[in-house]
């Protein structure tokens, strides 16, 4: 056996598919630059959505399908968008994303679209998602801005669920519907109307940025 | 008689900021001084009302089912209502530009005042939502006008209100992790319970 070793022709290594880097694209929004209590974008469907659990997790779910593949397809064009058109080609692109979406939910989940209501039609004008395309898509590789639109639409995607748990548990005693007060012995919750109104949301999302807040150290001045 | 009740209901009542939730990005980032949050509430006002009643024109001569029967009996089975989200925000943006030209060349002072806000109107959640509202209730198009002026003054009003109670609020002593947004959430909670006292007003 010869102990030579024979030198490995250098190829130019390729990135591997979850590099460090590309890591940090997904969890960065997650919390310390979260899209919705760092960079305040996206608060208007954050709050009107999350009486319940279920329409959350739907909204949560399309707004993350919208972020992922408006990323993908401004990033793949973003060669031959002209910079004056930018944002009209971006619109284009997301209303026709969430279009989709309408159809879709209004065709196999009609219960919660009605409850949705308008609020599916406003992703369009969801900070997060043109945000995302400006700051990102427009200037990265597609595998990248994938990575980036699947890291936003989870650091939302937490942030609205966190809040409609609380506001679905206080409010009227459940989660997804289930009975859960009524299972571990309050059997007569009164339901809270605060918490169910409006008001209630601004509340808790308030706690949660507290919260996060004095936990990450990050102060705005 | 009507059309007045409208007008409150959508000023106080149903407050785009505080019952819908709308336009909510734009009021907590430009609510730090009174003076650009007029601005901002101004440009909004006027967006609004020219906004709605033209999307109201757009969704009854083309999108709905049937809208495009004037041309002839062969479109008249023609439902076009997916095709609103895309209209309605070509619409505006559209909009938005051309008040943005017109200002700039009649009143060079006040497009000094507003003209920085106006691009970021087109994607403000609360021009979007109102036409959306407004075609799904199906108004008339005096009550679409009023709907559309009604819920820019709410948002006017909330936005200045805001301002002026973030302006006081340098001077207090707030915890370091609730500075900004989370005392800001919090402040705009309590003005919601103020305005929910407007609830069942009706002349």
């Amino acid at each position: 056996m010869s102990t030579e070793t024979i030198e490995a022709p250098v190829a130019k290594e390729s990135e591997s598919l979850l590099s460090k880097r590309r890591k940090k694209f997904v969890t960065d929004p997650l919390n310390d630059d979260n899209p919705v209590t760092v960079q305040v974008l996206g608060i208007c469907s954050a709050l009107a959505v999350t009486t319940q659990m279920k329409p959350t997790m739907v909204m949560a779910m399309s707004v993350i399908f919208v972020l992922i593949f408006s990323n993908l397809i401004i990033s793949l064009m973003r060669n031959a968008i002209p910079g004056r058109v930018r944002i009209i080609v971006q619109l284009a692109v997301v209303a026709t994303l969430v279009t989709l979406v309408n159809e879709v939910l209004k065709a196999y989940a009609f219960d919660i679209y009605k409850q949705l209501s308008v609020f599916i039609g406003l992703i369009i004008t969801n900070c997060i998602v043109m945000g995302r395309l400006e700051a990102f898509a427009l200037g990265n590789k597609p595998y990248d801005s994938v990575l980036d639109g699947l890291g936003s639409g989870l650091g939302y995607s937490w942030i609205i669920l966190a809040v409609a748990f609380f506001r679905e548990l206080w409010g009227s005693g459940k989660v997804f519907g289930y009975d859960l007060m009524g299972a571990i012995g309050f059997e007569n919750f009164a339901a809270n109307g605060l918490m169910v109104s409006p008001v209630g949301a601004f509340i808790v999302l308030g706690f949660i940025i507290w919260v996060q807040r004095s936990k990450t150290g990050y102060v705005e001045h | 008689m009507d059309l007045l009740n409208l007008g409150i209901k959508s000023i106080f009542i149903e407050n785009m900021v505080f019952s819908y939730f709308l336009g909510m990005c734009s009021f907590l980032a430009v609510s730090k001084k009174v003076s650009t949050a007029f601005g901002l509430g101004l440009a909004v006002v006027f967006v609004l009302g020219i906004t709605v009643p033209m999307n109201w024109l757009l969704n009854e001569f083309v999108l709905n089912e049937g809208a495009l029967s004037w041309l002839g009996s062969n479109f008249a089975e023609i439902d076009l209502s997916f095709l609103r989200f895309i209209m309605f925000i070509a619409i505006i943006a559209a909009m938005v530009q051309l008040v943005e030209m017109t200002i700039e060349k009649f009143s060079p002072s006040l497009y000094g005042s507003l003209g920085i806000f106006l691009p970021l109107i087109a994607v403000n959640c609360a021009i979007l939502g109102s036409s959306l509202f407004m075609a799904q209730r199906d108004y008339t198009i005096g009550e679409a006008t009023v709907f559309g002026f009604g819920s820019g003054i709410g948002f006017f009003l909330a936005i200045i209100a805001l301002a002026a109670i973030r302006e006081k609020l340098r001077y207090s002593n707030v915890p370091d992790g609730l500075k900004g947004l989370g005392i800001t959430m919090f402040i705009t909670g309590l003005m919601g319970i103020a305005f929910m006292s407007f609830m069942g007003i009706s002349i």
